[in-house]
C-alpha cells in the first residue's frame, strides 16, 4: 500500500462502505443525484443491495473538506443542460440566487487609466475604437460587441450562486435518506494497493502543525469501498495524488490554471440592472484578466475575474485587479452604492482534454473539474462536470445490476466510453486545442479560439505551454519598457526587507490610482476576508500548505506563491521562507501552480494536502 | 446515578458567527435577512450544553441524550450533518424559525411540550440541559421558562460544571459576580442547567458517531412538526440593529492585557 502523508505508525479505526466519495461540488452532487434515485423500490426494499452488508441498501458515504456544504465561493452561468435533465421542469426559483439567463452581453473594456499594460497592437485597436465611437456602439469605456460566438453564449442558461445550488441539492439528497454526505472531514489520501484504490484515509485530528501527534489525537479512519468516486476538484488532494501514483496519460500535461476571484454584491436600487444579466468582460484591468458580472435575484450580483496562468506577469495579485475592475466606468456606473456581502477565490482548472487524468481505473473513477470536464471554449465547467457525475452513477447502477467489478476495464468500458460518446465528450474534444493561442498571448489566444470554435475543432493554433514553474516573466523583463530596470531592483529589494509583496508599490509605480475605500465595497483585502465571509480554522489539524524544500525558497524573488495568495495567507518568512497563516487560506490553490520553483522542472515546490476550515459563507 | 440520566439539551441554530446580520421587516415581522441562505451552526451556548451532556452520559452508564431543536427544518438538516458527527444523541426537530426574533414564552412552551413528549423519558433521571445565553436570543429566559413549564424547581443558570455522585446527586459550579463560582450541591434530578461555557473542548468530527446518529436524525427530521411561533400574537413596535464600528486589525502575539487595555481605549473613543 502507498503511504499517505499522515501519522501511519498508529492504530486506525476501519470502516467498510459501498461507495466512498471524495469532495462534494457538482460533479458529486450529479453522481449522488442519479445514484441515490436508484437505490430504493418505491416499497422501501433496497433497488441497489449493499455488498459490503448484505440485505441493507448500498452504502454510500461522501466526505467533503469544507465546514459546510456549499461553503467557498463561486458564481457561475451555465447552460444547465445536464442539470435541467436531472431535474425536469427545474424553477429558479426553487433554488436560492438562481435566475434564468435574461440578456447576455459580450463586452471590451477600454483602459480609462493608461495603467493596464497593453501590448502595440491593443493600443492601436483601442485608439481606432475611441476614434470611431461615433459610430461603434462605445460607451462608458467599453465596446459593446455585437454578436457573442455560439460557443461561448449561455442564453437560456441560469446563472447559479454555487453555494447556495450545492447547498440545494445536498439537501434534498440527504432529505431522501440514501446516502450520507460529511462536511467538515477532510479526507488526507487515497488507500492504494496493487494499483487498485481499496477505499481513503481520512485526515488525522488532534496533531500540531506539523501533523504530530497532540492533544486529544484522533487518527484518520481508513474508509474501505469497492469504488472510490473522485470529485475533489481541480487543486483536490486526492485527485493530485492519484495523478502521482498512476502518471497521467501519454502527452497530458496540466500546465493552465486560472484564479477566479469574486465578489458578490447587493446592489443599490439605483444600479439599474435587471435580475438574469450576464456580462462577459475582456481588455481590462489588463488584457489577459477576463471578468464577469451575473445579476442574481433580489438584487445580488456576482463580479469578478479570472487571472490565468498565462498572464506573464508576476505582479498578478488578484484582489487589486478586482477592485480596479469594479471601479471600471462600465461596470461601476452600476455597482456605485453597493454592498460587499460576499467574497472569495479558487483555482480552475484549464487544461480541459490536455489535464484529463486517467479517468477510471481499479477501484476508482474520477469525475468533475478534476477529470477535465470544464470546456475551455465555452469557458463552462459547472453543467459539464454534473454531467460526468451523472454519467458516472448511470455506470455505476448498470455494474451494480450486472453484478459487475469496479475493474478498470468495466468503468472504462460503462463510464469513459459513456462519457466520450455523449455531447460533453465530443465538445470536450472540439475545446480541446481552442486555447493553444494563449501560449503566445492574448490576442492570438483569440484568434485560436475564433479558429477552433467556428471550425469545430477541425484546426486550431499549436500548443506550447510552459511547465507551470517557467510560465512568468522575470519582473525586470515584464516590466523593463515602463519601469528603469534599477528602480525595479530597488522595489523587489525594498519590499523584500519590509516583508511585503511587491504588487502594490509595482502597480502604483505604474500609474494605477490608488483604491478609494468606502468601507461598504471598497474595502481592504483583509476586511475582504472578515466581511465577505470569514475564514475558519479549526485547530487539531496539520498545515496544508508545505514547502517541501524550503531550500528553493531562497533564492526566489519576488516570491509567486506570496503575490498571489488570495487571502494574504503567503507572506514573506523571516527565513525566506513563506510563512502560512492557515486563518486566511481560503483554499484557492493559487499557490499550487505559482511557485517557480521545481525539483522535477514540472511541479512547484508546495505541497498542498488535506486541510480543515476555509471560508464560511454560501451566498456565493 | 444507578441508571443513568435521562440528558434532554435544548438547542437550536444561529446563524455562523462570522456572519454580517441585517434585520429586516416582513409581513410576519421581523426577520434576518436572507435567513435561510446564511450558514448556520448550533448555537454556541448550546453546544457547550449539548458536549457537556454527552461528556456526562459518557461517564455515567445508562444514561441517555436528546436534543430538542427548535428552526428551519431545512437549515437544521445542514447543521446536524456537521454536529452529529461530534457526539451521540437522538433529535428530537420541531419546524419553526430560529431568527431570534421568537417570543421566549412560546418557544419555551414548544420546547417543553416536546421534552414532555419524548418517549419513554424518566422523570426522576431527567437533566434538562440548555444555553444559559443563546447567540440570537439574548433574553436569558427561555431555559427558565422550558423549566417552570416542566415543573422543575431545581434550577442553575451560568453553569460551568456539574460533578455527579454515585448515588445520582451532583455539585454544580454557577457564574457569579466577580469572575466566581457559586457551588450547589442538588441531590439529583429533575434539574435544568442553563450552562455558560463549561469547560470542554469541542470534540472532534468521528464519521462513526455521525454514521449512528444520522440513523435517527433523518426520520426526525423528516416527522418534526411544524412550530406555531410566527405570527402568534406577538407585536414588535420596532427593531434596532446595534450599532456598528468595525475597525480590523489582526495582530499575533501579543499580551491580552494589552489588547484587552486597546479595546477599552477604543471603545471610550
Amino acid at each position: 500500500m502507498s503511504a499517505p502523508p499522515t501519522s501511519t505508525e498508529v492504530s486506525r479505526s476501519e470502516m467498510v462502505v459501498d461507495i466512498a466519495c471524495v469532495g462534494f461540488g457538482p460533479a458529486m452532487g450529479g453522481f449522488l443525484t442519479t445514484l441515490s434515485r436508484e437505490i430504493m423500490n418505491p416499497e422501501g426494499t433496497p433497488q441497489l443491495e449493499s455488498i459490503v452488508s448484505p440485505g441493507l441498501p448500498l452504502q454510500v458515504m461522501c466526505y467533503e473538506r469544507a465546514d459546510a456544504l456549499g461553503f467557498g465561493v463561486s458564481g457561475a452561468v451555465t447552460r444547465a443542460r445536464g442539470i435541467r435533465q436531472s431535474f425536469p421542469g427545474l424553477d429558479a426559483a426553487a433554488i436560492p440566487m438562481a435566475a434564468r439567463v435574461k440578456s447576455e452581453k459580450l463586452v471590451y473594456l477600454l483602459d480609462p487609466i493608461g495603467a493596464s499594460n497593453r501590448s502595440v497592437a491593443l493600443r492601436l485597436a483601442d485608439k481606432l475604437i475611441r476614434t470611431f465611437s461615433w459610430t461603434l456602439p462605445v460607451r462608458h469605456h467599453a465596446l459593446e460587441l455585437p454578436y457573442i460566438p455560439w460557443f461561448m453564449q449561455k442564453h437560456d442558461g441560469l446563472i447559479l450562486g454555487l453555494g447556495q445550488f450545492n447547498q440545494w441539492v445536498g439537501e434534498q439528497l440527504m432529505g431522501s435518506g440514501t446516502v450520507q454526505i460529511w462536511p467538515g472531514t477532510p479526507v488526507a489520501a487515497p488507500l492504494v494497493e496493487n494499483e487498485t484504490v481499496v477505499g481513503v484515509r481520512l485526515a488525522d485530528q488532534g496533531t500540531d502543525l506539523q501533523g504530530n501527534p497532540d492533544a486529544g489525537f484522533l487518527p484518520g479512519m481508513d474508509v474501505h469501498a469497492a469504488l472510490t468516486v473522485i470529485g475533489d476538484g481541480p487543486v483536490g488532494v486526492v485527485g493530485r495524488q492519484l495523478d502521482q501514483e498512476f502518471g497521467l496519460p501519454d502527452g497530458h500535461n496540466q500546465r493552465e490554471y486560472a484564479l477566479g476571484m469574486k465578489m458578490v454584491i447587493e446592489l443599490s436600487e439605483e444600479s439599474g440592472l435587471e435580475a438574469g444579466t450576464v456580462f462577459h468582460t475582456i481588455g481590462f484591468p489588463e488584457p489577459e484578466i477576463f471578468g464577469f458580472l451575473y445579476v442574481h435575484p433580489d438584487r445580488l450580483a456576482s463580479v469578478g475575474i479570472f487571472i490565468p496562468s498565462w498572464f506573464k506577469s508576476p505582479v498578478r495579485t488578484g484582489y487589486r485587479y478586482l477592485q480596479h475592475f469594479l471601479l471600471h466606468p462600465y461596470l461601476w456606473r452600476h455597482l456605485q452604492g453597493g454592498t460587499l456581502k460576499s467574497w472569495g477565490a479558487k483555482s480552475l482548472q484549464e487544461s480541459g482534454r490536455h489535464g484529463e487524468p486517467f479517468l477510471a481505473g481499479n477501484g476508482y473513477a474520477r469525475i468533475g473539474e478534476g477529470s477535465g470536464s470544464t470546456n475551455v471554449l465555452a469557458g463552462s465547467g459547472v453543467d459539464e462536470a454534473w454531467t460526468t457525475g451523472v454519467q458516472l452513477a448511470e455506470a455505476v447502477i448498470e455494474l451494480l445490476e450486472q453484478r459487475r467489478p469496479f475493474t478498470r476495464e468495466n468503468l472504462q468500458e460503462m463510464y469513459v466510453r459513456r462519457r466520450r460518446e455523449s455531447l460533453i465528450g465530443e465538445e470536450a474534444r472540439i475545446a480541446g486545442d481552442s486555447r493553444n493561442g494563449f501560449a503566445s498571448g492574448v490576442v492570438t489566444g483569440m484568434l485560436g479560439m475564433a479558429l477552433a470554435g467556428f471550425t469545430k475543432g477541425r484546426f486550431s493554433l499549436s500548443r506550447d505551454f510552459q511547465p507551470l514553474p517557467k510560465a512568468t516573466s522575470e519582473l525586470e523583463e515584464r516590466y523593463c519598457d515602463r519601469i528603469p530596470r534599477h528602480e525595479l531592483r530597488e522595489i523587489a529589494q525594498q519590499c523584500a526587507e519590509a516583508g511585503i509583496s511587491a504588487h502594490d508599490c509595482i502597480m502604483d509605480r505604474c500609474g494605477w490610482p490608488r483604491i478609494p475605500l468606502d468601507g461598504k465595497l471598497l474595502i481592504s483585502h483583509q476586511d475582504a476576508l472578515l466581511m465577505g465571509g470569514g475564514v475558519q480554522a479549526p485547530a487539531g489539524y496539520a498545515n496544508h500548505i508545505v514547502f517541501l524544500h524550503p531550500e528553493l525558497c531562497h533564492k526566489c524573488n519576488p516570491k509567486l506563491c506570496v503575490e498571489m495568495c488570495s487571502g494574504q495567507a503567503l507572506t514573506r518568512g523571516d527565513d525566506e521562507v513563506p510563512a502560512f497563516d492557515r486563518e486566511k487560506c481560503v483554499f484557492c490553490g493559487a499557490c499550487l501552480w505559482n511557485c517557480r520553483q521545481s525539483v522535477d522542472g514540472e511541479h512547484g515546490n508546495i505541497e498542498f494536502r488535506a486541510g480543515a476550515g476555509g471560508l464560511h459563507s454560501t451566498l456565493n | 446515578m444507578r441508571n443513568g440520566y435521562h440528558i434532554v439539551v435544548c438547542g437550536s441554530i444561529v446563524p455562523d458567527p462570522l456572519q454580517t446580520l441585517e434585520p429586516i421587516e416582513t409581513p410576519g415581522g421581523p426577520a434576518l435577512k436572507n435567513e435561510m441562505m446564511l450558514p448556520a451552526v448550533l448555537d454556541p451556548w448550546a453546544s457547550h450544553a449539548l458536549y457537556e451532556a454527552a461528556n456526562l452520559a459518557s461517564k455515567v452508564a445508562g444514561s441517555k441524550v436528546w436534543l430538542v431543536s427548535v428552526a428551519p427544518k431545512a437549515k437544521l438538516q445542514q447543521v446536524m450533518m456537521t454536529v452529529a458527527q461530534k457526539v451521540s444523541f437522538e433529535l428530537v426537530a420541531v419546524d419553526g424559525p430560529a431568527s431570534g426574533f421568537g417570543d421566549a414564552y412560546g418557544v419555551a412552551a414548544i420546547l417543553a411540550d416536546e421534552v414532555q413528549s419524548i418517549a419513554g423519558l424518566d422523570r426522576s433521571r431527567l437533566l434538562v440541559f440548555g444555553g444559559w445565553e443563546s447567540a440570537s436570543r439574548g433574553a436569558g429566559v427561555t431555559m427558565q421558562l422550558v423549566g417552570e413549564r416542566l415543573g422543575i424547581a431545581d434550577q442553575f443558570q451560568g453553569v460551568d460544571q456539574i460533578t455527579t455522585q454515585a448515588d445520582g446527586s451532583f455539585e454544580v459550579l454557577e457564574r457569579i459576580e466577580g469572575g466566581r463560582h457559586q457551588v450547589s450541591m442538588c441531590s439529583g434530578p429533575p434539574a435544568l442547567l442553563g450552562w455558560a461555557t463549561g469547560n470542554l473542548p469541542e470534540p472532534r468530527n468521528n464519521p462513526q458517531v455521525g454514521m449512528a446518529n444520522m440513523r435517527t436524525v433523518m426520520p426526525a427530521l423528516q416527522r418534526a412538526k411544524a412550530a406555531a411561533l410566527a405570527g402568534s400574537g406577538l407585536r414588535f413596535l420596532s427593531t434596532t440593529p446595534p450599532k456598528q464600528q468595525r475597525q480590523t486589525r489582526i495582530v499575533k502575539n501579543r499580551p491580552v492585557e494589552e489588547i484587552a487595555q486597546e479595546i477599552v481605549e477604543w471603545i471610550g473613543k
